[in-house]
């Protein structure tokens, strides 16, 4: 029997971005951005690199300035005290800060830190949601681990267990999988999907490996330049035109056994022997 | 699905211990435990001979509630309680001090040799200290007051400087101000002394430290100091393990980074400008204890800041029994007793334990 109840269900999961615009100095990053994400739904975000998949991730994460609005629930979370908003949306970085003296199981305790008060200490209750999290990503031998000593693919999973820790209904992942090899990188998304399932989370990702995209969401959103040039589901967004311009290379997509969507590149000249 | 447990199987035993190993209790009992005996011992210790049972004896009699009447006589009294145990005290006190200020000043600017004295703190209380001196009509009395102010002009300087230049996101504008602020005091103080050179005796004594005149009046000047910073630090444990994983994780945990830098730093500074007040500039503690519990303990501020607190007062304490009887009658200047035995052990703790990881 499984202590945890589903705690992000309900309206909180339901993601609105409206007008977004996000701006470095001369360059917009990305430039009116609107898109709803439902309760419980995996949105891919694809797009070259460069074409505004991370600025768009940390701009709803609000780890950079943004123009437009963006909405949890109905609500604007602008107006939102940061612990507040770290309690409704969890942000997996593209190349997470892992200091190697830290131990797993103090890494993940970090994830409850906007439930606690500015002074609070953990109870029994958030250590045992840390233990839980850890025993589920085959993580609970190695707890006093310190992060030094764990190999890429565990640190990924922990890294995944601190977000959940969180327990916010919205999961935001930047490249989650990046240094993952092939397997590792279906088990983790695996993992993350069986836990949207699990709790009605709504997930937002970002994703190089197309087929992987396809997979996974159930929808995709196509960037280039910071604008949304495609969205809808893998098999109306991966076509061989629009990526063939959007990535700069020759692709070709084809069907899987199971009608899924595959997603190949070419080489830009034919092989010359 | 490899590796993953199944929905609906029964948590392993090894949640248990996994939920077990956030708790630090022991670490910090073991601490405790040492922090007593160390104590104790170095009261007992001292060039009149006093039995260690007279010593309890007297130590019990002047605990509240407990009606005990020492047998030991009027001088054996007076020498523990107004002469050896004050003086115990207030080197636990500054250790513990030093030691949360350095733990606490490594985890906000993530540097491992941030020590207490990093912003400025050292040289504006040098400053303070050797105004106090060389001024013709000021009386001793003044020279704690004087490097207590002497250390926060020079940290507000810091601060103002620091946070007006560069990225306010980083810790490093302030570092770098507080580099430049302290060369500032130092040269001020330089030639202060220069200009005075027959007050320079008492100006390097104070400098290097000294506990030698500690009395009940000094423990009660910095106490409501210490445990004011120490609780304000102690609060902040967790928030300190937040900044470990940078500013932007940390922000998305729904942390601060900057509020938390103030309020530590100020209260690390609070408390050690307090200290060195009545102790001298005694360096080495901030940088060696927390780094020995660092390397003893799991490094997570929840259980590096309490036990450097304690074993900051147990490593000053006996640094302190050193400092009284190495070449007693005379006294060693407690900074080098810190430098001379505290530099080569923790080189040695260094090369011989897990050197090669990062220590943060």
């Amino acid at each position: 029997m499984r202590a945890t109840p589903a705690p992000s269900s309900g309206p909180h999961g339901q993601l609105d971005i409206e007008g977004l615009v996000v701006r470095y100095e001369q360059t917009v990053a990305v430039s009116d951005v609107r898109l709803t994400v439902a309760p419980g739904e995996w949105l891919g975000v694809i797009g070259a690199n460069g074409a505004g998949k991370s600025s768009l991730l940390r701009a709803v994460a609000r780890l950079s300035a943004y123009e437009g609005a963006v909405r949890i629930g109905g609500r604007d979370t602008a107006g939102l005290s940061r612990r507040r908003f770290a309690q409704l949306v969890a942000y997996v970085p593209q190349k997470p800060e892992l200091p190697a003296q830290m131990r797993a199981v103090d890494y993940v305790a970090l994830g409850r830190l906007p439930h606690l008060g500015y002074f609070g200490a953990e109870n029994p209750r958030d250590r045992l949601r840390c233990g839980e999290l850890l025993a589920r990503l085959s993580l609970a031998h190695m707890s006093d681990r310190p992060l030094g000593a764990m190999s890429g693919g565990e640190l990924q999973r922990l890294v995944l267990a601190r977000a959940l820790a969180q327990e916010a209904p919205i999961l935001l992942m930047d490249e989650p999988t990046s240094a993952l090899d092939l397997g590792r990188r279906v088990e983790a998304l695996e993992l993350v999907d069986e836990l949207r399932r699990e709790r009605q989370l709504t997930v937002v990702s970002a994703l190089h490996d197309l087929t992987l995209a396809a997979q996974f969401a159930d929808r995709l959103v196509l960037l280039a330049g910071g604008v949304i040039v495609a969205t809808g589901t893998p098999h109306e967004v991966l076509v061989e035109g629009a990526l063939d311009q959007h990535f700069g290379t020759r692709v070709q997509v084809l069907q899987g056994e199971d009608g899924e969507v595959i997603v190949v590149p070419r080489r830009q000249r034919e092989r010359t022997s | 699905m490899r590796g993953w447990r199944r929905r609906g199987e029964p948590p392993t035993p090894a949640i248990t211990s996994a939920v077990a190993g956030v708790s630090a209790g022991t670490p910090i009992l073991v601490a405790a435990v040492v922090l007593v005996v160390v104590a104790v011992v170095s009261t007992a210790v001292g060039p009149a001979n006093l039995s260690l049972a007279t010593v309890v004896g007297v130590l019990v009699s002047h605990v509240p509630l407990i009606h005990y009447h020492a047998s030991a006589s009027a001088v054996a009294n007076a020498i523990v309680w107004e002469i050896r145990l004050p003086r115990v005290v207030l080197a636990g006190l500054v250790g513990s001090m030093l030691a949360a200020g350095g733990a606490s000043y490594q985890g906000v600017f993530r540097n491992p040799l941030a020590d207490p004295y990093l912003l400025g703190v050292a040289a504006g209380a040098g400053l303070g200290a050797t105004i106090a001196i060389v001024t013709p009509r000021a009386s001793f009395e003044w020279l704690p007051i004087a490097a207590f102010l002497g250390g926060a002009v020079a940290v507000s300087l810091t601060y103002l400087v620091g946070a007006r230049t560069g990225q306010r996101s980083s810790g490093t504008s302030i570092v770098l101000a507080g580099v430049a602020v302290a060369a500032l005091f130092t040269a001020v103080q330089t030639d202060l002394q220069q200009q005075h050179a027959a007050d320079l005796q008492p100006v390097y004594s104070w400098i290097l430290g000294s506990l030698a005149t500690a009395s009940w009046t000094d423990v009660r000047l910095i106490l409501p100091y210490v445990v004011v910073s120490g609780a304000v630090l102690l609060a902040h444990r967790r928030l300190l393990d937040a900044l470990r994983v940078g500013e932007e994780e940390a922000s998305s945990l729904g942390v601060h980074p900057q509020r938390v830098r103030l309020v530590v730093v100020a209260a690390a500074t609070l408390g050690t400008a307090a200290a060195v007040s009545v102790s001298g500039l005694i360096g080495f503690v901030g940088i060696i204890v927390p780094h020995l519990v660092r390397l003893t303990t799991n490094a997570s501020y929840r259980v590096v800041l309490p036990v450097s607190m304690i074993s900051g007062a147990s490593f000053l304490i006996l640094a302190d029994l050193g400092a009284r009887m190495l070449e007693s009658p005379a006294e060693v200047p407690l900074g080098v007793v810190t430098a001379f035995v505290g530099g080569p052990f923790f080189i040695f703790v260094l090369r011989s334990r897990r050197s090669q990881q990062g220590v943060l």
